[in-house]
């Protein structure tokens, strides 16, 4: 299956990944048999807010590789031209999403004709003009989305997952 | 807005959780899938040691890891009594799946009911008794003591014909071999019920009769042989959406060429070009698309024929063959019936008997008989003449080496509720049998399938051939009782609106009657409801899940179980057997059918003993059994006391392939393929090829329907849900994307009508109407549609017609009515998507 520019691109980071992944090895839970105190933890994950990018990088329709909330989870940027569900930015037409496929973690592929992300694995496509709906296929959530938010500078922020992303069961690592 | 659960982490499965096999309950596959069950004040950790993977889960794992799921693979249930943590994952060790999840059965978890995450809330907990005007929950004995007191009054007053049955007759949920039996032996065994009919049709009678007449049982090959064979053909099939996995682990690794090396290894001494596959269907489907992704365009061939005419293709395809010589005519003189047999007097209008519509005889016979040239085909079935040859060529013309093609068929509701289903499907038989493809590595001609299997039951002979019409007699005003198993004909039955109408009404005459008499004792209340069935009342008693529409006219409703709940037997669509283990507590007080049905037995022997009936009542004796396991002692195990729980257990999710040969050690020795010694499911061993020309839409009502309304409305399945939405109509995930049904529509139809993406149309024609949601689709052709079957909010059986075949199969596929507008796009379904269906790079 020949993948494009931005599959590839995708690829590479993801392998190359790992830099933030030591994190979450601390919380791992020690099984004890000694009487332990209960440890304070919290109820939902903590993300940071990582810059993207700047408006003035994107180009309607044109995607752009990142990562969130970590480099092991590649995802894309996109300025859609219109305002859309969950859109960013003083058009709300700013969206990201994981591109890992929800269903096996294929790395999705964008097609600017129809500005869906597809899935050369197992065929399934998702809309990035309607919050990552799953339109066909196998996945049993839709697609994971990043919460963005732009500064007054234009810088795109990513603080946020709205769905678990694959391939890792705790959003942050 | 689309739907997110907004969960950033899931519980990890503890390195010490329960592992039960788990096999999907939806479709005919059958997926392998693992639950782990663990407690709630347990949880496992990311470092290798403290998680059933072994895996270090701090880190991103890679595409198709074992070591992740996905939220909807999570519940909370009780398990014996307290609540636990649930994970029901895909097995990657399953050789149906190696792994992959179905958005259906991913979602297994998520649709078992919790009382602590608010899922399947719907799920019926109690026996429901029609009481004070309304549903009233009871007590077992309280509900099966009104069964049975009615049920016994009237069939001792007047006879087993007037309690109609409508049973399931399938494996997965709410079927297998245990409640197969449990039903089974209630109505045929401890009664003669003859006025019965199957979850999906209205008659107690095999949907491929002429498969099974012609010596050749419907699921004779392999999953594997969709890995070897030279050309696949999916006729009348869709086959990524109705059986996903089958078709992306078996069908698509073939035509990516991944299953190569299978071939070279398993068939040597033979040329093994690309693989190629055919497509029969008047639509293109997601399946056409991906098989063109996979083999390229070049590999794939769709003939998108006019709907009901694939008996003039397959008699043309099969001519064409004969013609070039490439039949194997030592198969046909080792192993199919060599003497043509006496046409029937009327033939071809008529065979011998009612029951017997076709005309069985010798390859002679039938090639003379269904002789029909490439050219008329292609006038019949508006495709390209050239486009017929090809299929022809790429089915039975030898490859480069001379060697012998193997080319697997597939067929499914295309041909079964289509037109002509007798003749049709015994021309799809004559093409595999005359080129030897039945029994070989990479042949097969195969139900794709819908369920699961799991019959086993006592003979049904005296329901007759054909079997009664049932829907017909319930329309009649005849029959009084009602016995219903997991069916909701209201969804998924045909001439819905009339039955429906019907049904309603006799259903509240004794509502009615149970109504007017609520101050008197039981006794009276038993007088009221006979007084009212005998006035044309209908008792109805309804075992379900959940309290579906046809259950609300119910005067009974009973809860069952279904699979994860109880241990359950079934076989999938390569004949492969397996145990699903019970891993979680049924809702409340539900049971397993097989269960209900022995309380049923029990409380008729009281009821009819009662009556002074001791020696009926002796009939309803065997049931004393405790659990599902005593069911399937006394049923399949009885017969093959080599198949046990035990063994099941040690053979995981992948089981044996049926039939049983034997034991060996701890494995139960099972059939890969049927047939592969050449001797067929017949009298004398020989397989019979039908003699069975093109006559035409022969089905009653329909050519004057295709002539008077200007939309075909073909109908079926989506990926998506399942096919009667019982639990899908309470999923969130599912209902975002289909709030309502959808129906495919040509964008120019639309636009011609004032139809835009969203808008609620309706679907009208002199049989009734439904609504459904358009969805503009590019690839339909002008004047048709595709409108998605069995949906709780609009109901394609609503339009579809009473004509049915000889043998009283229903003809869903053919039909044909007008469509317009009843609203804009209504909120749910504002802001969903309304793109192509078909991956695009």
């Amino acid at each position: 299956m020949k993948c494009n520019k931005l599959v590839d691109a995708g690829r590479r980071q993801f392998l190359r990944g790992g830099l933030m992944a030591s994190a979450g090895a601390a919380a791992a839970t020690v099984a004890g048999t000694s009487e332990a105190e209960a440890k304070p933890a919290l109820a939902r994950v903590d993300y940071p807010a990582n810059r993207l990018a700047n408006m003035a990088d994107l180009a309607v329709n044109e995607p752009m590789d990142v990562a969130y909330p970590d480099a092991d989870s590649p995802g894309v940027l996109l300025k859609l031209g219109e305002a859309v569900e969950g859109g960013a930015g003083p058009d709300g037409d700013i969206v990201a999403f994981s591109v890992l496929c929800p269903h096996k973690g294929w790395f999705l592929n964008y097609n600017a004709d129809d500005r869906t992300l597809n899935c050369p694995g197992h065929y399934s496509r998702f809309d990035a003009e309607a919050g990552g709906q799953q339109v066909w296929g196998h996945a049993t959530h839709n697609l994971p989305q990043f919460v963005l938010r732009v500064d007054d500078s234009g810088d795109i922020y990513a603080e946020g997952v709205d769905e678990l992303i694959y391939g890792r069961l705790s959003n942050t690592l | 807005m689309a739907y997110k659960r907004q969960i950033d982490r899931l519980p990890i499965i503890p390195a010490d959780a329960k592992e039960h096999n788990a096999v999907c309950h939806y479709c005919i596959v059958g997926c392998g899938y693992k639950a782990y069950t663990w407690p709630m004040n347990k949880q496992g950790g990311t470092a290798p040691n403290q998680n059933k993977f072994g895996t270090d889960l701090s880190e991103q794992q890679f595409q198709d890891t074992e070591a992740w799921y996905s939220p909807s693979m999570y519940n909370i249930v009780k398990q014996d009594g307290k609540d636990v943590q649930l994970v029901v994952k895909p097995d990657v060790n399953c050789v149906v799946n190696s792994g992959l999840g179905s958005v259906r059965g991913a979602r297994m978890a998520e649709n078992h009911p919790s009382t602590v995450t608010g899922t399947q809330q719907q799920r019926l907990t109690d026996p429901l008794v029609w009481r004070y005007g309304s549903y009233q929950p009871t007590s077992w004995e309280d509900a099966f003591d009104l069964v049975g007191q009615v049920t016994a009054r009237i069939v001792a007053d007047e006879g087993e014909d007037e309690l109609l049955v409508s049973m399931f007759d399938h494996g997965g949920s709410g079927g297998g071999y245990e409640n197969t039996w449990g039903t089974g032996k209630l109505y045929f065994e401890s009664m003669k019920v003859k006025n019965v009919r199957i979850h999906n049709r209205p008659a107690y009678n095999s949907e491929v009769h002429a498969t099974r007449d012609m010596g050749v049982g419907e699921l004779n090959n392999a999953y594997e042989d969709a890995e070897l064979a030279d050309t696949l053909v999916a006729w009348g099939c869709n086959p990524l959406e109705c059986q996903t996995n089958y078709f992306l682990n078996h069908w698509i690794s073939n035509l990516q060429g991944v299953s190569s090396t299978k071939k070279q290894d398993m068939l040597p001494g033979e040329a093994h070009p690309q693989a190629r596959v055919i497509f029969v269907d008047p639509r293109r489907t997601v399946s056409v698309n991906a098989a063109e992704q996979a083999a390229g365009a070049d590999n794939v061939l769709h003939l998108p024929i006019n709907s009901g005419t694939d008996l003039a293709l397959a008699n043309a395809i099969f001519t064409y063959i004969v013609d070039q010589g490439w039949h194997s005519m030592d198969f046909i003189e080792a192993s199919t019936l060599r003497e043509a047999q006496d046409r029937p007097p009327l033939f071809p209008a008529r065979g011998v008997a009612d029951g017997q519509p076709g005309h069985l005889s010798s390859f002679e016979d039938a090639v003379d008989a269904n002789r029909m040239s490439i050219e008329e085909a292609a006038d019949i079935c508006g495709v390209p003449a050239e486009d017929i040859r090809k299929a022809a060529e790429w089915i039975a013309q030898p490859k480069e080496d001379g060697a012998r093609k193997r080319t697997m068929i597939g067929y499914e509701k295309g041909i079964i509720w289509g037109n002509d289903n007798y003749r049709t499907n015994g021309a799809l038989v004559n093409i595999a049998l005359a080129t030897h493809n039945i029994g070989q590595p990479g042949g097969g001609c195969v139900r794709m399938g819908g369920h699961q299997e799991g019959y086993f039951r006592p003979p049904e002979g005296h329901v007759g051939r054909p079997a009664a019409y049932v829907d017909q007699l319930l329309i009649g005003g005849k029959g009084g009782v009602h016995h219903i198993w997991a069916c909701n004909h209201y969804r998924t039955t045909l001439n819905a609106t009339e039955y429906k109408r019907a049904y309603n009404r006799r259903t509240n005459m004794v509502k009615e009657a149970m109504d007017a008499v609520a101050g008197g004792d039981r006794e009276a209340l038993i007088e009221a409801i006979v007084v009212a069935v005998k006035q044309g009342g209908l008792f109805a008693v309804n075992m379900d899940i959940v309290q579906n529409e046809m259950g609300k006219q119910a005067h009974v409703v009973l809860p069952a179980a279904q699979q994860g709940e109880m241990n359950l037997t079934s076989m999938n669509g390569e004949r492969r057997m397996r145990l699903a283990e019970k891993y979680m507590d049924p809702p409340g007080n539900a049971k397993p059918d097989c269960l209900i049905a022995a309380g049923i037995a029990q409380a008729m022997e009281r009821a009819l003993r009662d009556l002074g009936l001791d020696t009926y009542a002796e009939q309803f004796k065997g049931y004393d059994w405790q659990t599902e396991a005593d069911a399937f002692a006394d049923g399949y195990g009885s017969a093959n006391p080599e198949v046990t729980y035990d063994r099941l257990r040690k053979l995981g999710t992948n089981g044996f392939q049926e039939p049983p040969q034997g034991v060996e050690g701890d494995t139960i020795v099972g059939t890969p393929r049927l047939y592969a010694d050449g001797v067929f499911s017949s009298d004398d061993g020989r397989a019979r090829f039908m003699a069975g020309p093109w006559r035409g839409q022969v089905t009653p009502g329909k050519a004057v329907e295709m002539d008077r309304y200007p939309f075909f409305i073909n109908n079926g399945r989506s990926n998506l849900n399942w096919q009667n939405w019982f639990l899908d109509q309470d999923n969130d995930f599912v209902l975002d994307r289909w709030p309502y049904p959808f129906i495919e529509m040509n964008p120019e139809d639309m636009a011609e009508r004032g139809i835009t993406a969203g808008d609620l149309v309706e679907v009208f024609n002199s049989n009734g109407a439904a609504q459904a949601m358009a969805y503009p689709t590019d690839t339909a052709k002008r004047g048709q549609t595709f409108m998605l079957f069995g949906s709780p909010r609009g109901t394609q059986g609503n339009v579809v017609n009473e004509g049915v075949n000889e043998l009283v199969i229903p003809v869903y596929k053919q039909t044909w009515a007008d469509i317009r507008k009843i609203s804009d796009t209504p909120m749910v379904a504002q802001g969903i998507s309304f793109k192509s269906k078909e991956f695009k790079l």
